[in-house]
């Protein structure tokens, strides 16, 4: 006790100051408004700096939890996502074909793959059997203009032989005076914006633009736009005459296409079979 | 002898004091070198006197400046941090079993030991004074500024009064 208090004597200068200098800070802090506020708005912060520290560590701590729940969510969310994106609206409703009394049905399809640089070109798409695709089926373009057959059907896909085949012909005549031909493609050139209607009667009258559609004679149904006749001028010698056209659809920039269900094709198929051939 | 000092003393606190509340108050360099000599005061008492009087004239000084300054507390803890430095200089510096000379002027110590005295004092008192002031850290570079560049305006204007009455202590 002694020594403590010789302890504080010898230095009795620093103790001194602590004590005065505790009583000046007291006073500035007690009565001067703005320290005040400072001292107190500080201990606040120096307080919520470490809520904020404490914060940071525990969810550091909860890291692995959160990423499991994430993940969880993550799959969840995937799953719906690619439930959406493959939902495809088109897929179950039909479109009606009015004018005539629902013979044709129209199934969408999206194009899978095509090319439009080969001699005979195929387009695959994305509706089979299940959709009620089948063989020889016509397809159509959403916009205007043909686009080929359906030539093989799985059970979810189907093959359709693209207008831009050389087995491909498709029965059309010009809207204006219905001069029937037969629509090919490529016996001159592998331009797939161009096809030819072959065997024409020469007695036609066949003006340039005048616009070309299927005649119905085929498995298209008569009506749609093909396309738009840009040379006529084509001699082939005999008493039928070639016209080039200029095709409405772009081949190359296909997406979707309606495939066409026929109601009374088999009907057709069936009593036009009893005709023996001759 | 004891009571010409102690008059002396209190004459000194007087003249100091009115001058530092009347004149230097108003005084500023581009707001950035304000001079406190009132310190000057508390630099030049005696050698002799006990440490708890000395620290409770500090307090009482500083005190009364912050009366008129509307600051209270913080000339006080400036004051109470010149006394601390001020023993803790002496302490070291000062023999202390014989003072030769009762007070720690210019004339009386010289101008090597009290210029190192005064700038030691004087910037200890004005960082305490500045930082209470501020009471924050975020403008450090700004108060350091302030600080140093007033303690430079303080010690010129505390160096030029000694040189005052040097002549008059030499005798």
């Amino acid at each position: 006790m002694r020594n403590l208090w010789i302890f504080i004597n010898r230095y009795n200068a620093f103790f001194f100051f602590i004590i005065f200098f505790t009583i000046g800070i007291y006073l500035t802090v007690s009565n001067n408004v703005y320290q005040r506020s400072v001292a107190v708005n500080s201990t606040n912060e120096v307080v919520g700096n470490a809520y904020t520290n404490l914060n940071i560590i525990k969810k550091y701590i909860n890291l692995g939890d959160v990423n499991d729940s994430l993940s969880v969510e993550n799959a969840k969310l995937k799953t719906t996502l690619l439930a959406l994106q493959q939902l495809d609206s088109a897929k179950g409703g039909t479109i009606k074909d009015t004018v005539n009394k629902t013979q044709y049905t129209y199934i969408a399809a999206r194009v899978i793959k095509n090319s439009v640089t080969l001699r005979n070109n195929i387009i695959t798409i994305n509706r089979g059997q299940a959709d009620g695709i089948e063989k020889d089926m016509p397809v159509i373009s959403p916009d205007k203009g043909v686009v080929g057959y359906v030539r093989d059907v799985s059970e979810h896909l189907a093959t359709i032989q693209s207008l831009l085949h050389k087995d491909t012909k498709i029965s059309v005549n010009v809207k204006k005076n219905n001069a029937l031909g037969s629509l090919v493609w490529g016996a001159r050139n592998s331009d797939f914006k161009k096809a030819y209607i072959k065997d024409v009667p020469n007695h036609f009258k066949i003006a340039l633009k005048d616009t070309v559609v299927t005649s119905g004679f085929s498995a298209f149904p008569p009506g749609i736009p093909v396309g738009r006749i840009s040379n006529t001028g084509i001699s082939t010698g005999d008493n039928f005459m070639t016209i080039e056209i200029d095709l409405f659809n772009d081949f190359s920039t296909l997406q979707y296409v309606y495939v066409i269900k026929d109601k009374l094709a088999q009907e057709q198929k069936a009593l036009e079979s009893k005709i023996p051939n001759e | 002898m004891n009571s010409k000092i102690v008059l002396v003393n209190i004459l000194r606190w007087f003249i100091l004091l009115f001058i530092q509340i009347i004149l230097l108050r108003n005084l500023s360099l581009y707001s950035l070198s304000t001079p406190f000599v009132y310190i000057l005061f508390l630099l030049l008492l005696p050698f002799g006197i006990p440490n708890l009087l000395l620290y409770l004239i500090a307090f009482a000084t500083g005190l009364t400046l912050d009366a008129f300054y509307d600051t209270l507390g913080v000339h006080t803890a400036a004051c109470v941090t010149l006394a601390f430095v001020r023993i803790s200089f002496i302490a070291v510096t000062v023999n202390r079993d014989n003072f030769d000379e009762p007070e720690p002027t210019l004339g009386n110590m010289g101008l090597k030991w009290f210029s190192f005295y005064a700038v030691l004092c004087i910037i200890a008192h004005h960082l305490v004074l500045f930082f209470l002031e501020t009471f924050r850290l975020t403008e450090f570079g700004y108060t350091i500024v302030r600080c140093l560049l007033s303690a430079a305006f303080s010690f010129f204007l505390i160096l030029l009064i000694e040189f005052l009455f040097y002549n008059r202590k030499a005798r």
